[in-house]
Parts: structure tokens; C-alpha cells; sequence
């Protein structure tokens, strides 16, 4: 199939038919930061982090097909606050107490806040009152850490397609809800995928914590995007 | 069990009708509970956990008993300028029971919902899917007596409303308050006349007609009509559909309530040609939940239409035309009025946007190409097949051709319907409306814009001050602000939260508000305000979220002095107030048991 050309940032790229600003660019090695994106899923276009502009209007990347001639703006001032304001939000919107979490250093919101230079969120933490649930013999469900990606309510299904996690409410009171029959009868290769899709600590995998220490983790080493930037 | 069996059978184990089998469910049973859910699931093939999403994304849903009278009381905020803080506070003493709860009797239920279009007849309630207008003290007690007599919610409506609204079918105590009758919705027709000419073209010299006519989309976007009739034709698929969005929920339009009372039959006229335009044999009439009450109405004149051959096999005569119509309720969430949100609550979904491409006319109900119309554009369309394209144009302005329905509310003499040609001005309508007066106008509803006096001499048209039909008056003696606070409220209830800016955002954009109206404000929080607003608006997914800080923003940029009278002053204006230490002090010393110390001991 031909080739589609587009720019971004002003840089030339080359992409597939089908592919999506985010993928073409990771394609071209420009990190476009995202959140909710997890390759192999069906994109959410929940997190909205990867709002660029294509061709001067906003648009999620990890959803927006390529199209000839596209203009994609993305490390632009304007983009780039506007992404810090969005991880900032997630964080005065849940109870995100890293020092303390399972998944410090592994956790891709964490590592978008380092990345951004986060010191501070801009907006008063909302101090939201959420539980812990153990949901299965295998899993806990950390609520207060829950960023509503859908990673898991898309990924994890039993085999014949139902959904273990489930979008709940509306609003600000949006939850994943677990189904606690399906839940129970994961077995341990899906309980442990569950966890590591899930981006930060509101997935839990029970028993062994902490087997590899903070500082040796993921993002301890390198901070999140350089493996795209670096190729 | 077996009632829930039933009832899955009733609808054929249909998962498209999920959200049909969920309202018989709660009216059977008062509520969804944790069987019905299993059974339900098991039924469908889906998990628990998957119908529980659905039952709780939807407002007339509920999990725990509701009560065998279940009061949804509308919370707009015309119905709070109407008196309807009396009326919550007798339908609290009346039925023993607070707001946001059941009586522990289980009889009566008191809950609170946004605008149910009803703002012309305002305070409104809906109680087991009667509707109660013009709300006072007095009519409260005979309500709440009459539940407590255990009469059935129908037999409590007071004197009902004219028109249709008196119909068998209907008896509701709703008045259509029709103010201007113009010539397109509300002038005479001869019914079938537009379909029948219709089927005399071919379905591209339709499309070629409605394209001509320049017919821009009624909800409020203003999408050209002819235009997404084409690219829905020339879409490959199975089978196409024709939506018609009787879903209208934003706050302070009641225009497709009037249509769908006394103009039906153009409506489902409306809806053959575009089924005959774009190829289509089924159509489905997308109503909202608040408008259940017409629904047996709206069956009878679908039946009739069928007798009389303009719907069915072989519709209006045309061999090969086979187009019915089907009525599908929502179930209460404003979301559900943008088109893609609206499909996938038709499929028995939650009803959460789509990610936009593909749009509708290429993957819409069921993935099949679909258009999406508002009730509006339909009965346009129907009567421009009527009257023809250069009719239609001799109306209105050279870029918004016809006439709109106007529901207007508020501070007037004359709240109710106007059909009105394009390029009327604000002014000449508030004459027309009798609010000479008028302070503020908020067009479009909350998501459009507020103007003041300076902005009376601008048109309603696409060109200028577009709008899906909301007009809310406000004179001179109303605080502003707490409108804006009240759309905000409204904005983060009625949020499907799939995104952070929409979901997050609008809870920190009402804060802030509430922040600079409790006088705890400074000029930065104003900019903040702003600066927030962008980010909500700009990286929201759907309209809602695009939209929602519009009632901040346009009041900012309108009517800016209002704020920056709450602001405060003097010597530590510059300081940021987002920690309230009397209040943490308070809570602390409740929790430790010691006396609370008196505001002034915190200057010490």
C-alpha cells in the first residue's frame, strides 16, 4: 500500500494506511507521552495525555488516523502544559502516595509526572474517599490509585468474551467495578497480566511485593519515552 | 426468577434490548437488584460486573428499592427560580423522607434530576414516568396523599394541557405553550404529501433536494443535512438506519416535546424520506426517558401511518420501499443526545461516546451506516419535500435557511415555543417573549453562551449566535453566578467520565467557582479559571467535555465585574485561600472530642 507522508513537529514522516498519528510517530521515533495507550489494545482515548494538534485542531493521537499531507503539532508550550495540567488532574483526583506503592518506578503515571518535571499539581487534591477491595483470591483492587484507563476492562476477559473489569457509574463517581465470579476464577498467568497492564498500583497481584527493589525498576533506570526517542 | 425470565423473553433475549428489559425490571421490582443482575447476565452471556456498569450509568436505573413512588424532581435552574426550593422542602415533609433517599416504608422515593423539558412549566417532577408541571405547595400535599392512598401516579395529574396532551393515550397535565406558530414545523401540511413526492425521485434527487434547500442540522451543530444523507447513501453496508435524537437534554429545550406532541406524524414522515434517502428499511426513534408518557401516543400514530401505507411494506406506494419505525426509550443521561453516546445506548450499552472517525454515517447502530437527526431537522426535511428546497430558502438568512423552534424560559412573560425565521435578533425575541427587561440570555443552553444588553442586537442564526433551540431569560434581580454554578453542577453530574479532562476537570472548574463565590477568590483564580477552562475544553473527548466550561467562560468574558465583585481585597488579596484551616480544625476537634475553638482564636 502507498505510503502516507505527514509532518510533525515540522519533521517529514512516512506512515501505513491505518496507523495512527501515535503510532506513525513512534514509527519516526517522536514520543508522543500517553497514558492509557497499551499496544495490542483497542486505543480508549480515555487519558486524553497524547492531545496533539493535527492540522491545528485537537485530537487524541492514539485514536486519530493518519491522512496525507496531515500537519501534527505535539511538543508545542501550549500541548505540553496542557498534558502536565492532565497528569496533575489524576493525581489530586485519586490518593497517589508513591513512596508506599507497590508499584514505584514500574508505575507510567509516576513516570509522566517525572518526565513533565512535576512538582506540584496546579489544582487543590480533591482528597476523594475510595476503598481497597480484595476481589479475588489472587487480586486486590487499590481503587484509591484507579485512573479509569479501561486498560483491563479491554484486555481481561474470561473466554467466551465477557468482561472481568467493568466501567461503573458516571461522573466523577466512575469506578471499575470487578466482577468478583469471573474474578475468582482467574487463573494465575491472567491475575499477573492484569497487574503489569494495569498502568499504575490499582491492580495488585497478592502474596510477593516488592521482588524487585525501588530504584531497580523500569523507570528508575530510564525515564519513560527515551526508548522510543533513542532509536 | 420467573418474573425476570419473563420479562427476558418479553424481549426476546435481545442484548440490544438490555436497557428495555432493565426498565421492566425496575418497574416490576422497584430496582435492579444483585438476582435480577445475575439473571440478566447470565441471559446475555455477559458478566455481572458488565450489567451493573449499565444499570448504574443511567439515572432512572437504581440499584436499591426506589420506592413504589419513585420522585424525580427537576433541578434546573428556572425551576429554582420558579419556587422549587419550597416544593422540594414540602415533597421532604410531606413523604418523611430527605432528598437521595427511599422512606424506610419503601413507599416514596425523592431524587434529585437534571432539566426534563419542562422549563416552560417549571417546578417539574417525573413520578413513575408521570409527569407533574407547575409544581406548588398545595399540589405537593395532594400528591403525596394520593400516594399514600396508594393511587396509581396517573390518576394524580392535575388539569391537563392542551392539544394532544389531553389525548387518551397521553392525559398529561403538560401545556404545549406553542407562542409563534411559523410555517415549517407548525404551518399546514397535508400528511404523507412530502414522502409521497419523495418516492417519486430518485433517493440522490432527494438528497439533491434537501442539499438545495441548505437545511443545516437543528441540534445545534449545524451540519448540513443533504451532506451526511449523501455520505451515509454512499456508504457500503448491510443494512443503513435512520436515528431520529428525541433525546433533547439540554437544559431548557422542550421544542421536540411539542413536536412530538402535535407533530408527530411529520416526524415519522421525516424520517421515511431519509430512510428512502439513504436506503434504509428500519428507523428508530430515539426517546428519552423523560418523555415516556407520549410513547403510547407515539405508537398509535405509527400504527395509523401503517393503515394508512405510509409506513410498512412497500411505504407510500413505492414497490421495494419497506420502512418501518421502531421507539427506543433511554433511561436518563444528557450524554445520550450526542450521536455516537446515543447509538451505543440504543445497542443496550452504556452510553458512552465514540471516538470519532469513524462517524456514525460510516460505522453507527449495530456498525451499519447511520444518520443521526435531531427531531427538528426531520419534520424540515419531510416539509421541504412538501413545499420544495427554494420555499424553504425564501425563509431565514442566506446561510441559515428556514425557520428554528425556540424554547424559551425564564424571566418572560411568555415562556413556550416560537418558531421563529433565522436572523431574528435576541432583542426582537425577548419583545416577542415579553422580558423587556432582560439582564442576561443564555442561548443555547448551558453549553452555549451568556450574553448581556450588549449582545441583544446579535441574530439567532448559524452565522451568529447558533443554537439547538435554548433561550433562558434572566432579569436583573437574579445572581448570575449561581446560574453559572448551577450549569457547572449539572455539566459534572452529567459527565460519562470516560476522560480525565471532563471527568477531573469540570470538579475543579466548579471548586474554583465555588471558591471565587464564597468570596475566597483573587484575581488569579479568575485567570485560573481560564486557563482551566482551556484545557477542559480543548482536550475533552466529545462535545459535552468541548463545551462544558462555556457557562464560566462566556460569563467571564460578559459579564467579568460580577466576579471581580466577589474577589477579595485589602492586604492579603494576594494570598491563595485552597486550605479552609477553620474547617479542618473543626473536623479535627469533632474527631478528638475537644471543644471547637472560636474563629478568632485561629489569628492568634
Amino acid at each position: 500500500m502507498a505510503e502516507i507522508k505527514l509532518t510533525i513537529d515540522g519533521k517529514p514522516c512516512t506512515a501505513r494506511p491505518g496507523q495512527t498519528i501515535l503510532e506513525a510517530a513512534k514509527a519516526s521515533g517522536i514520543y508522543i507521552p500517553a497514558l492509557c495507550h497499551y499496544e495490542g489494545l483497542k486505543p480508549s482515548g480515555s487519558c486524553r495525555i497524547c492531545t496533539v494538534k493535527v492540522n491545528g485542531r485537537p485530537a487524541a493521537a492514539c485514536t486519530q488516523p493518519v491522512a496525507e499531507g496531515l500537519v501534527v503539532e505535539t511538543a508545542t508550550p501550549e500541548l505540553e502544559d496542557m498534558r502536565r495540567a492532565l497528569v496533575e488532574m489524576l493525581f489530586v483526583e485519586g490518593n497517589h502516595f508513591c513512596p508506599s506503592c507497590e508499584k514505584s518506578g514500574n508505575c507510567e503515571l509516576q513516570a509522566l509526572a517525572y518526565r513533565f518535571g512535576m512538582l506540584v499539581p496546579r489544582f487543590p487534591y480533591q482528597w476523594s474517599v475510595r476503598e481497597i477491595e480484595s476481589v479475588s483470591p489472587r487480586l486486590l483492587m487499590e481503587h484509591n490509585r484507579c485512573i479509569q484507563c479501561r486498560r483491563c476492562v479491554e484486555a481481561i476477559r474470561t473466554p467466551d468474551g465477557r468482561r472481568v473489569f467493568a466501567a461503573q457509574e458516571r461522573s466523577g463517581r466512575l469506578r471499575i467495578g470487578v466482577d468478583p465470579e469471573l474474578a475468582a476464577g482467574l487463573d494465575e498467568d491472567t491475575a499477573r497480566k492484569a497487574m503489569a497492564i494495569c498502568p499504575v498500583g490499582a491492580i495488585l497481584y497478592k502474596e510477593v511485593g516488592f521482588a524487585v527493589p525501588i530504584g531497580r525498576r523500569k523507570y528508575d533506570r530510564s525515564p519513560i519515552g527515551s526508548d522510543i526517542e533513542t532509536k | 426468577m420467573t418474573n425476570i425470565e419473563t420479562i427476558i423473553q418479553r424481549h426476546a433475549g435481545d442484548p440490544t434490548r438490555l436497557l428495555d428489559m432493565l426498565r421492566d425490571v425496575q418497574a416490576a421490582r422497584g430496582c435492579v437488584d444483585r438476582v435480577s443482575r445475575a439473571a440478566l447476565a447470565k441471559a446475555l452471556r455477559m458478566s455481572e460486573a458488565d450489567v451493573e456498569g449499565i444499570v448504574s450509568f443511567y439515572h432512572f436505573f437504581s440499584r436499591t428499592p426506589a420506592g413504589r413512588y419513585a420522585v424525580y424532581l427537576n433541578t434546573n435552574v428556572i425551576a429554582w427560580m420558579n419556587g422549587r426550593a419550597a416544593v422540594a422542602r414540602a415533597f421532604e415533609r410531606e413523604a418523611g423522607v430527605r432528598f437521595g433517599r427511599t422512606a424506610p416504608d419503601g413507599l416514596i422515593g425523592l431524587f434529585q434530576t437534571s432539566c426534563i423539558g419542562m422549563n416552560d412549566q417549571e417546578p417539574s417532577a417525573v413520578i413513575n414516568g408521570v409527569v407533574f408541571t407547575r409544581l406548588t405547595e398545595a399540589k405537593v400535599k395532594d400528591i403525596v396523599a394520593g400516594m399514600r392512598a396508594g393511587r396509581p401516579a396517573a390518576e394524580l395529574v392535575g388539569e391537563l394541557g392542551d392539544g394532544a396532551n389531553q389525548h387518551a393515550l397521553v392525559r398529561a397535565m403538560v401545556a404545549n405553550n406553542i407562542r409563534a406558530a411559523g410555517p415549517v414545523v407548525f404551518g399546514p401540511h397535508e400528511p404523507g404529501r412530502g414522502l409521497r413526492k419523495a418516492v417519486g425521485l430518485t433517493p440522490e434527487a432527494v438528497i439533491a433536494e434537501v442539499k438545495a434547500s441548505n437545511l443545516l442540522g437543528r441540534g445545534g451543530a449545524g451540519f448540513p443535512t443533504g451532506l451526511k444523507w449523501d455520505f451515509c447513501r454512499r456508504e457500503k453496508g448491510d443494512r443503513h438506519y435512520v436515528v431520529c435524537n428525541a433525546d433533547e437534554g439540554e437544559p431548557g429545550t422542550f421544542k421536540d416535546r411539542v413536536i412530538l406532541t402535535e407533530r408527530p406524524g411529520l416526524l415519522f414522515e421525516g424520517m421515511a424520506v431519509a430512510g428512502y434517502a439513504v436506503g434504509a428499511a428500519e428507523g428508530i426513534l430515539y426517546l428519552r426517558a423523560e418523555y415516556a408518557y407520549l410513547k403510547p401516543y407515539l405508537e398509535s400514530v405509527l400504527d395509523g401511518l401503517r393503515r394508512e401505507g405510509l409506513l410498512g411494506k412497500g411505504a407510500a406506494g413505492k414497490a421495494g420501499f419497506d420502512f418501518d419505525i421502531v421507539i427506543k426509550l433511554g433511561a436518563g443521561a444528557y450524554i445520550c443526545g450526542e450521536e455516537s453516546a446515543l447509538i451505543e445506548s440504543a445497542e443496550g450499552k452504556r452510553g458512552e461516546p465514540r471516538d470519532r472517525p469513524p462517524f456514525p454515517v460510516q460505522v453507527g447502530y449495530l456498525n451499519e451506516p447511520t444518520i443521526v437527526n435531531n427531531v427538528e431537522t426531520l419534520c424540515c426535511a419531510a416539509r421541504i419535500m412538501a413545499e420544495g428546497a427554494a420555499w424553504f430558502k425564501s425563509m431565514g438568512t442566506a446561510k441559515s435557511a428556514g425557520t428554528k423552534l425556540l424554547s424559551v424560559s425564564g424571566d418572560c412573560e411568555r415562556p413556550g415555543v416560537y418558531e421563529v425565521a433565522f436572523g431574528l435578533t435576541v432583542r426582537q425575541l425577548l419583545d416577542m417573549a415579553g422580558a423587556p427587561g432582560a439582564a442576561a440570555v443564555q442561548v443555547g443552553g448551558p453549553s452555549g453562551s451568556c450574553i448581556g444588553p450588549d449582545g441583544f442586537k446579535r441574530a439567532i442564526c448559524f452565522g451568529d449566535l447558533p443554537t439547538g433551540g435554548s433561550i433562558m431569560i434572566f432579569g436583573p434581580e437574579r445572581d448570575l453566578l449561581e446560574v453559572v454554578r448551577g450549569f457547572m453542577e449539572f455539566f459534572v453530574e452529567e459527565s460519562c467520565g470516560w476522560c480525565v479532562p471532563c471527568r477531573a476537570g469540570n470538579v475543579l472548574l466548579l471548586r474554583k467557582l465555588e471558591k471565587v463565590l464564597d468570596g475566597k477568590g483573587n484575581a488569579r483564580d479568575l485567570e485560573e479559571l481560564v486557563a482551566w477552562g482551556a484545557v477542559v475544553k480543548t482536550t475533552s473527548r466529545c462535545g459535552l467535555g468541548q463545551t462544558s466550561a462555556n457557562p464560566i467562560l462566556t460569563t467571564l468574558a460578559n459579564f467579568r465585574g460580577l466576579y471581580e465583585a466577589r474577589l477579595r481585597s485589602g492586604a492579603d488579596a494576594d494570598a491563595v485561600l485552597d486550605f479552609d484551616l477553620a474547617a479542618a480544625m473543626e473536623a479535627s476537634c469533632r474527631a478528638a472530642g475537644r471543644p471547637i475553638p472560636s474563629p478568632e482564636a485561629h489569628h492568634g
